[in-house]
């Protein structure tokens, strides 16, 4: 049904967009000079009628439901809910609701037949109601769209207006979903701290997240200190700038300035394939290559190497991060001006000079900016350290050693059974919302030094 | 590549050589398949200020930037002929482009100073070529090359400043301080007041003159009337070609070639 509604707004809005062009053709053949081409005297029918019948359907669909259930809560008779809760309630009225789909179980007393019966009929009358307004927008609209057609009116104006509008509204959605998963974090964060000191959580040395489910279950109290669990993080993704800075930002110089073009070619789109494997790939890569092999490599040297090293997690990471920052430096390389390196160059400059002392440095900001992205990268990405790092939070800053990370901890405590109650999981969300304030802090530094080195260089 | 006997050479580098700082033979040059320059020699005297001069897209720049081998960097690019500096070929076998450019300096059209601080701009060929051994001696360098720039003056309270805040006269003063901070011999210069208003034209101009003291400066340039101001012999580049080269003051009274005459009359151009 509601379908065919949307296809008639559809419909509505091309007929009036058609009839006005036409009718503003027809003007234009008749040597009017109309202020407005003929394509805005069409678009201004559709603002006029499908965009309102649109709007109108769409709100009208997001109240319908809470509306009609309140009418029906209030004609349910009082003596049989009286003494119900809430909950006991909510049951009812799905049941009324499922036979009024026609899905009746046993024998339900009269008086929710009655109930059943009614809200169907107020479904439909809803319904009915929708079609008629919207019928009723649609032939206002065009109407009063069609008489507006003349020399003067200035159609291009009310569009631009109206899509100045749809456009505000859209960045307007995209900073209120930011809004709202930020609000959200908070909450359920602020309900985590109400159980846990929020200083326990910052300067605490022990990750250990066993809360008794049961009561007086032996699993004794839990603790919630961050601090290992964030050194797991710094570990590895220090792992994995270690091996993507340098391999990202030589490769960049060589392709851009010393490869020869063939080679470039060539190799660029390879090092891009760099960044389209998905990470469970990654993951694989992990621990069926890179572990064993540091492993090996540790058993042959004598030393002592945990199962699952931050050095295999987060080497793998730095591969995956290498594109990223070559991309980056590529970019930043390219827009050094021409002429710049030419002037090098005439002074007797070579091109390794060059590069060393007139383009890189002239490259830094982006450069800079790129690794920071990648930082914040490193710090979020999870699939990768799910699979190949450790789940027990150790306090170390060897590589060698078996770490954990924010994000695995947040998969783990979110994983099986888990009442949202539990500071167990509410962990998480205290977890992920220090991840999201570290990260922030990252993008806005790197904005920083954009823009403060840009001073200097422009 | 001439078939001159041993000692025709001789006497041909002895005599004229002394006051010739290059000499170019039958020099082509192609970008792929585009023949731009048209086997041109010419003769560039020692201090003096030599002016090409010619209607855009005939090869001025191409040319002055075979002088320094800037041609090199680009790539579909294909020199051939003969260039030498002090009678020795540029493009032979055992010459460094690196070491050549250091001799023979270059300013660029459009005012190119790095994103360094201005001391650094100008301090930029002396440390690559290690012209001096102390900070003291890096002073004195800049100072000098800034002063004969007449730039010193302007810029002495601020040499940590960043080059590129300077104005575009400014900035183009600094170029030049910059080249000939590397103590080149020869100095190109491609139509280095383009992109400047008068008052800093006329600053350049003033400078290019006492540069010609101590260096063989080469100018490329579309107003003739600045070849007339500051150059004393001027070559007239037509299509790729050659077409007439001598004394500057004669060549713009008494030109010898129809389209030399066309040109400076304002008749193409
Ligand atoms: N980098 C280049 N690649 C290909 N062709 C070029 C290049 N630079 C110049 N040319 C060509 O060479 C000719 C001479 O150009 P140019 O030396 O810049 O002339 P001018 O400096 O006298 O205006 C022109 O036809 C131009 O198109
Ligand atoms: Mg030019």
């Amino acid at each position: 049904m509601i379908g065919y509604l949307f296809l008639l707004i559809i419909l509505a809005g091309a007929a009036g967009f058609f009839i006005n062009r036409r009718a503003a053709r027809a003007r234009m053949a008749a040597g009017e000079r109309l202020h407005s081409m003929a394509a805005f005297h069409g678009a201004y029918a559709v603002c006029l009628s499908a965009l309102p019948a649109l709007v109108f359907t769409l709100l009208f669909l997001l109240f319908e439901g809470p509306i009609v259930d309140a009418i029906l809560t209030a004609s349910l008779p009082a003596d049989a809910v009286a003494d119900m809760d809430p909950g006991q309630l909510s049951l009812v009225e799905a049941e009324i609701k499922s036979i009024a789909r026609g899905n009746v179980f046993g024998e339900p007393e009269p008086w929710k037949r009655d109930a059943a019966a009614y809200y169907a009929a107020l479904r439909h009358n809803a319904t009915l109601a929708l079609w008629v307004a919207v019928i009723a927008i649609l032939g206002v609209g065009l109407a009063l769209a069609r008489r507006r057609v003349s020399a003067r009116f200035r159609a291009r104006h009310r569009v631009e207006r109206v899509i100045g509008w749809i456009m505000l509204a859209c960045s307007g959605t995209a900073v209120l979903i930011t809004a709202g998963i930020i609000a959200s974090l908070l909450y359920e964060s602020i309900r985590f701290f109400e159980k846990v000191p929020i200083g326990e959580f910052l300067f605490g040395l022990n990750w250990e997240p066993q809360i008794p489910i049961r009561e007086g279950q032996i699993a004794g109290s839990g603790a919630f200190g961050w601090v290992p669990v964030f050194v797991g993080t710094l570990v590895i993704t220090s792992v994995a700038l270690f091996v993507a800075i340098p391999i990202g930002i030589l490769s960049a110089i060589y392709l851009n300035e010393f490869a020869a073009p063939r080679l470039r070619a060539v190799a660029k789109p390879l090092l891009e394939i760099l960044a389209g494997v998905p990470t469970v790939v990654y993951g694989f890569f992990a621990i069926l290559v890179v572990a064993p092999a540091i492993r090996t490599a540790g058993a042959t040297l004598g030393i002592d190497v945990a199962p699952n090293t931050a050095l295999a997690a987060g080497s793998v990471m730095g591969v995956m991060l290498i594109p990223f920052i070559s991309s980056f430096t590529d970019d930043a390389l390219s827009a050094v001006p021409q002429t710049l390196r030419e002037g090098s160059l005439a002074l007797g400059a070579t091109r390794g000079e060059t590069m060393r002392k007139v383009l890189f440095p002239a490259a830094i900001p982006g450069i800079v900016g790129g690794i920071l992205l990648a930082v914040s990268r490193a710090i979020g990405e999870t699939m990768i350290v799910v699979m190949a790092a450790g789940l027990i939070a150790t306090l170390t800053i060897n590589p060698l050693d078996s770490v954990t990370t924010v994000t695995v901890q947040i998969v783990t405590l979110l994983i099986g059974d888990t009442a949202f109650d539990n500071p167990k999981t509410l962990a998480a969300f205290a977890l992920g919302l220090m991840l999201f304030i570290v990260t922030l802090g990252l993008n806005l530094v790197a904005l920083g030094v954009v823009r403060k080195y840009r001073e200097l260089y422009d | 590549m001439t078939m001159l006997q041993p000692d025709e050479a001789e006497t041909e580098t002895e005599a004229p050589t002394a006051e010739l700082k290059m000499t170019a033979r039958d020099v082509d040059v192609f970008y792929g398949t585009n023949h731009a320059i048209k086997s041109i020699s010419v003769d560039i005297p020692d201090k003096t200020v030599t002016a090409f001069i010619g209607p855009s897209g005939c090869g001025k720049t191409t040319f002055l930037r075979c002088l320094n081998r800037m041609n090199d960097t680009i790539r579909n690019c294909r020199v051939t002929g003969e260039i030498r500096l002090d009678g020795e070929d540029i493009y032979g076998r055992d010459i460094d482009p690196v070491q050549l450019r250091a001799r023979v300096g270059m300013v660029f059209q459009k005012p190119n100073p790095f994103p360094k601080s201005i001391y650094d701009n100008v301090a930029y060929g002396p440390r690559i070529h290690g012209l001096a051994g102390t900070r003291a001696e890096l002073d004195e360098i800049v100072e000098r090359a800034l002063t004969r720039a007449a730039l010193w003056q302007e810029v002495r309270d601020r040499l940590d400043a960043p080059g590129t805040g300077l104005s575009g006269g400014q900035q183009q003063r600094l170029c030049i301080a910059r080249a000939i901070a590397t103590a080149p011999e020869v100095l190109l210069m491609d139509e280095p007041c383009s992109a400047l208003d008068l008052i800093a034209t006329a600053q350049i101009e003033e400078l290019i003159d006492e540069l010609r003291e101590s260096y063989s400066v080469v100018i490329v340039t579309h107003s003739m009337q600045q070849a007339a101001r500051v150059s004393q012999k001027t070559a007239f580049f037509h299509l790729g070609v050659l077409v007439e080269y001598g004394e500057t003051s004669r060549m713009f009274t008494n030109p010898s070639d129809q389209r030399t005459q066309d040109y400076i009359t304002g008749r193409f151009g």
